[in-house]
């Protein structure tokens, strides 16, 4: 059995349990615990005038009904703002429960708690709130023009606003280069609304025993919502734990903490003395979960001969929803993820993050840089266009080289630190993916088109992420970070990288994560972060462990431990297999003991003989046991870059789009586990085809979100996602021990821009919004025929 | 999304079922692949429910030289697999995914009579019928064909206290052919438009045809296009015109997936393809 | 009021009181705490909740447990054999990367199982209409289908 697992397809840890229907997600907990529903509004902006809860009480099986008034002070207090910006002068957040005013159709108005959730939903149905109806602002142009405000005390409903500029070499400004150059463009692009609409909705569940608070969240943060929990309840940390239980996919939107019911749940819980649960159900999920994507992008985009930029200006308005709790995370991300790998001479980029009377918009997977990409894609493909060029030898024109990395874009990332890509080598990327797709031989005939879109990610980001590593006298390593999973497979990957720093066979390893019992330390899984975050402090936390390990087993051996390896768990002289210790009794070793339970732990007593008499049993600077903890703490993201390109098939009658081929170049660094980064892409590219081609959150006019259900929100099935092919590059981080990147995010990032590529060389009209039905093909090839 | 609570009567033959029906004047519920998703977003609220999931006799799937006779019970993936009708099992393919095949009924599809369904314009293009029931101190039945059935979008013939038991699907005639094509947004979901045909050919010639549009008018849309192709060979005929003549038929109207204009341009392209498709089915079959 | 029912969930017989309008989903999850049937949408499209009727896949969503009185149901939790093993459909799925967060993942086991039961071996398009019904947001789909195939050949060995 060999230890060097890093880098092998190692089949999931994760899956016999969720094959077999033992995984443990939010809903399938507490069995006994009270349901929790709510009634949410049914205007998109309104006031409330009265609550009557009256005709609910004599619903069977009613336990509470809540409103904003029966919360204590501390409760009831408006949301956290998480991320303040000095840009976001008029950050606003919700009340858990809406106090006077809501401002979008589902914000939660009245809890109710009852013995099962469909008692709760008969009582929901029954408490009549009146409303008085105020005018709804809906669409970014509509909120622009400031004629009516979602928020009485934010002026043209701007949220934010923020300028950012980096001249060119020469000091020159963007207006300037652009002014001055010998080629400028200037168009709109549009990108619709979509969301993350993980499988399994949120969920909290929460028990009180009088003094301690434990809490099951389906979330991407078990950490910050225990220190959120903690704050809004009023209760000491170490009496709140907080547990991540299998959660059936995050996307972004669980990243957003504390939502209301994850303050109300465990609330309700400690006022009633009883559990309480609340899993929400899918129409929920759609009006009250967070959404992404919806931007307008004006671009001014100035050029040479050759398809150089030389100036380049963005004006973006962000449509942020009613409320702004994860700050304006989502336009800075696309204001300087934009550039790609691409030196744009001079950038100067300009948003408004804007309210509106509709659901929140928080990160999505990709969380801005989708948009960005469309942007920065689309003028490539423009400018190879208008000058007549190949679409690849203008971007190879503007392409990064492999010799100037570091390199600095000369902005400020979403991390608050300088925008310096580490690694990469976007020409080799360029010629990977067009072999695969076979741009060169493409053969070109009407209603079939080649796309292509390049990206560049910011990955790993910090702060920090740390990890345990404890070697038990079993033989046992147990592994725990604090960040949370979602499907991604940490718990492979991570039991991967300490099989291969430790030496130890993958089977004895396990791995915890999103469980503030085992580590209280963490940020959260966002930003493609935890295989490079987490991972690497893994890493740094088993060389720890290892290094006393060799400590301990090299005085036991009367050996020098640089002498020493291990493999399989076994601690040995190199050359000398027979001078060996086993892991397990190095850990009986490292935890002097005064009673045995077992006959290892027998080895340990202090009648073994195991110990010098002439020292103290813990000597000076060691602690009992065999483990160890190491933080990680990037100085900067790592970038990961990716290049895909599609053929597409459009139907001269009926406008359908298809997808006929699909490929990918993708360089996260040193791969770990290349099935589990595969699959990622995979599932990445079928959410980018579902933002690309089918999905869209249609509001009306009254702020109604009119088609929320699957029927016609339309993610793929697996008849309309195409099969992906992939090629790996590695080109590793510098920055990181392990030398890799994060992979979540990559596969979404430029499928919006490869797809309206593609479609627009197959029919020869600009495609500028996305997504893109046969409905609206049909009307672009109308107005090509007027 | 959970159900509102509903006294429940589950009968076991035809007699209990209608006289339950008579009394409470329920909602039926079969294969409840469409009552059941209102229910829980509680979009509908009936005191009553009546499971005729358990009457006896209402499983049928007869055939004859003159056509199909589907039961009230008869499910999507019995009628599907038992090949009974080629157009009825094209269509039955159309319909959603398997799983909800499964469960679902023909005739709850017919009842529930939602104008983007295919087998509401199978049913009207074909000129079948559905046969009701009720209790009237012994069963009464009528028998209401196809045009008189779908009076509305969600909107059938059937009146409180009856019970749709069957459907009749017309066999093709010789050298009839038939065809259904249809544009959804995603592969299962109800069309954006969609057309069904049936053409016969007789001794070479196009005799008669026919076609019925879903998802562009509140109920199927069916029009008789005879006069535009008959007489001619097959290749020959005027499908184009053929296909306008249902295009300018159809009352399509804008949505989120489409807008009216694009329906009724994608009802001119299936018609012609549909009824071609037929044709040619029919000029086969008749040979 | 409460309906007494007997549902043969994987080869037991359960005796439970249900109201009328319990979902067979939730009195699979709730009342007989078999949790591995998870549930989506509640409307009938994520297929997350599909269940052998009969061998059939059906929606437990969309199915009243009093309806489905007397009827075998098999759940996940039924799908591998008694030795303790993976079925060759868990084993494909856990071969291919099939799943990611897991969440869908009974719904498509319950579905493939019923697919190759009738159909040994399906060509692509056949998978595809297959598991046309059930939504993945993890996977891309990609994997699934590989692992239908494998389960396929799998269960040849096995024959």
């Amino acid at each position: 059995m060999t230890t060097r697992l890093f880098g092998e397809p190692v089949q999931r840890r994760e899956d016999p349990r969720l094959l077999t229907g033992q995984g443990r997600y939010l809903d399938d907990l507490g069995r006994d615990a009270l349901a929790a529903a709510f009634v949410r509004s049914p205007h998109a902006h309104a006031r409330i005038r009265d609550i009557d809860v009256a005709p609910a009480l004599d619903v069977e099986g009613l336990v509470a009904i809540y409103t904003w008034e029966d919360l204590p002070e501390r409760v009831g207090r408006p949301l956290p703002l998480l991320i303040p910006h000095p840009a976001l002068t008029h950050g606003r957040t919700a009340h858990p429960l809406a106090r006077d005013v809501v401002r979008h159709v589902g914000e939660p108005v009245v809890m109710v708690v009852a013995a099962d959730r469909y008692a709760a939903e008969d009582a929901c149905a029954l408490i009549e709130v009146e409303y008085e109806s105020l005018k709804p602002v809906v669409g970014l142009e509509e909120a622009v023009q400031g004629a009516n405000l979602v928020h009485h005390d934010v002026p043209g409903n701007i949220g934010a606003h923020l300028v950012q500029e980096v001249p060119a070499a020469d000091g020159r400004g963007a207006r300037e280069a652009i002014e001055t150059a010998p080629h400028t463009l200037a168009f709109r692009l549009d990108i619709e609304r979509s969301a993350s609409m993980p499988l399994e909705g949120r969920g909290v569940y929460a028990r009180w025993d009088g003094r301690d608070l434990r809490v099951y969240s389906s979330t991407q943060t078990s950490t910050s919502v225990r220190m959120a929990v903690a704050a809004a309840l009023g209760l000491p940390l170490p009496q709140v734990e907080v547990i991540a239980p299998d959660v059936g996919g995050g996307f972004g939107v669980k990243i957003v903490h504390p939502w209301p019911e994850e303050i109300l749940v465990p609330w309700a819980a400690m006022r009633l003395g009883r559990e309480v649960k609340w899993a929400e159900d899918r129409r929920e999920h759609f009006i009250s979960s967070a959404h992404e994507r919806g931007q307008v992008q004006y671009v001014r985009v100035g050029f040479d001969d050759d398809g150089r930029l030389l100036g380049l200006e963005v004006t973006i308005l962000h449509d942020h929803g009613a409320y702004t709790p994860y700050g304006i995370i989502v336009p800075i991300v696309t204001s300087t993820q934009l550039l790609g790998p691409y030196k744009v001479g001079a950038y100067r980029v300009e948003f408004s993050s804007v309210y509106t009377n509709t659901v929140q918009v928080t990160p999505y997977r990709g969380a801005g840089r989708p948009q960005g990409v469309f942007c920065m894609e689309r003028t490539m493909d423009k400018i190879a266009r208008y000058l007549g060029k190949d679409r690849t030898e203008v971007r190879a024109a503007n392409f990064i080289q492999p010799e100037e990395f570091p390199y600095d874009q000369g902005m400020t990332f979403q991390d608050g630190r300088p925008l310096i890509y580490d690694s990469g080598d976007y020409p080799e990327m360029l010629r990977m993916v067009k072999e695969l797709i076979g741009w060169d031989s493409f053969e070109r005939a009407p209603g079939r088109g080649i796309g292509i879109g390049c990206y560049v990610e910011g990955t790993g980001v910090g702060p920090y992420e740390g990890g345990h590593v404890q070697i038990t006298s079993d033989g046992r390593v147990h592994v725990s970070t604090g960040l949370t999973s979602q499907g991604q497979g940490h718990e492979t990957v991570f039991a991967q990288i300490a099989a291969t720093e430790l030496g130890v066979p993958i089977e004895r390893i396990s791995v915890v994560t999103g469980d503030t019992r085992r580590f209280g330390y963490a940020v959260g899984t966002f930003a493609s972060r935890a295989a490079v975050v987490s991972g690497n402090a893994i890493a740094l936390a088993c060389r720890k462990v290892r290094e006393k390990a060799l400590r301990i087993a090299a005085d036991a051996l009367e050996a020098d431990p640089a002498d020493l390896e291990i493999a399989d768990g076994v601690v040995h002289v190199a050359g000398t297999p027979r001078a060996s210790i086993p892991l397990s009794t190095v850990a009986v070793l490292a935890n002097p003991l005064r009673y045995a339970f077992d006959e290892e732990a027998a080895r340990a007593t202090q009648f073994s003989g195991t110990a010098a008499p002439d020292r103290p049993p813990v000597a000076e600077g060691e602690e009992p046991g065999l483990e160890g903890r190491d933080y990680y703490s990037p100085i900067r993201s790592t970038f990961a870059a990716g290049m895909h390109a599609a053929v597409v098939e459009t139907d001269p009658d009926t406008a359908e789009i298809r997808i006929v081929r699909y490929a990918v170049v993708h360089d996260c660094g040193k791969l770990i586990n290349p099935m589990i980064v595969e699959g990622q892409i995979h599932g990445g590219v079928a959410q980018g085809v579902g933002g690309a081609l089918y999905e869209r959150m249609v509001y009306d006019q009254h702020g109604q979100l009119v088609n929320a259900s699957f029927m016609d929100f339309l993610m793929p099935y697996a008849t309309e996602v195409p099969r992906v092919e992939t090629a790996h590059l590695e080109t590793p981080s510098p920055l990181n021990p392990l030398g890799i990147k994060g992979a979540g995010e990559a596969g979404v990032i430029p499928v919006s821009a490869v797809i309206a590529s593609a479609v627009e060389d197959a029919e020869g009209i600009p495609i500028d919004r996305m997504p893109i039905s046969p409905s609206d093909l049909f009307h672009l090839r109308a107005g090509r025929r007027r | 999304m959970k159900p509102p609570p509903f006294d429940y009567h589950a009968p076991r033959d035809l007699g209990e079922a209608l006289r339950t029906l008579a009394e409470v004047r329920g909602k039926v519920l079969a294969g409840g692949q469409s009552l059941i998703p209102m229910l829980n977003m509680r979009l509908a609220a009936p005191d009553h429910l009546v499971d005729i999931n358990r009457v006896a006799g209402l499983d049928g799937l007869e055939r004859s030289g003159d056509g199909v006779l589907v039961g009230a019970t008869v499910r999507h993936a019995d009628a599907e697999r038992a090949e009974v009708h080629p157009l009825l099992t094209r269509a039955l393919k159309l319909v959603a995914h398997p799983v909800i095949r499964n469960r679902g009924t023909v005739v709850g599809s017919l009842v529930h009579a939602d104008p983007a369904a295919e087998l509401p314009a199978v049913l009207a293009v074909l000129d079948g019928r559905v046969r009701l029931a009720r209790w009237d101190g012994g069963v009464r039945v009528r028998e209401v064909r196809a045009r008189d059935f779908f009076t509305g979008p969600m909107e059938s013939a059937v009146e409180p206290g009856e019970l749709a038991v069957s459907a009749f699907f017309p066999a093709l005639p010789p050298g009839g052919g038939s065809a259904f094509h249809e544009v959804a947004r995603r592969h299962g979901d109800y069309a954006l438009a969609g057309v069904c045909a049936v053409v016969t050919v007789d001794g070479g010639l196009v005799a008669t045809a026919r076609a019925a549009c879903v998802g562009v008018g509140p109920v199927p849309v069916v029009v008789d296009v005879g006069e535009a192709c008959a007489g001619r060979p097959p290749e020959d005929a005027d499908w184009a015109g053929a296909a306008a003549l249902v295009r300018d038929a159809a009352e399509p109207e804008d949505d989120i997936h489409a807008s009216a204009a694009y329906r009724r341009h994608l009802v001119g392209v299936l018609a012609e393809r549909a009824l071609r498709d037929a044709a040619r089915e029919g000029a086969a079959r008749g040979a | 009021m409460e309906h007494e029912i007997t549902l043969i969930v994987n080869g037991a017989a359960r005796r439970v009181r249900v109201p009328a309008r319990r979902l067979l989903s939730d009195c699979l999850r709730h009342d007989l705490g078999l949790t591995g049937t998870h549930v989506g949408c509640e409307h009938g499209v994520c297929g997350c909740c599909t269940v052998l009727l009969e061998g059939r896949p059906v929606r437990s969503c969309l199915t009243f447990a009093v309806t489905v009185d007397g009827a075998e149901i098999t759940t996940v939790e039924g799908l591998a054999p008694a030795d303790g093993r993976l079925s060759p459909v868990q084993r494909a799925f856990a071969e291919c990367h099939g799943l990611q967060c897991g969440f869908c993942t009974p719904g498509f086991l319950c579905t493939v199982t019923a697919l190759l039961a009738e159909n040994p071996a399906p060509t692509e398009e056949e998978v595809l209409e297959g598991i046309s019904g059930n939504l993945c947001r993890c996977t891309g789909y990609q994997n699934i289908v590989k692992a239908v195939h494998r389960a396929a050949e799998l269960l040849a060995e096995e024959e």
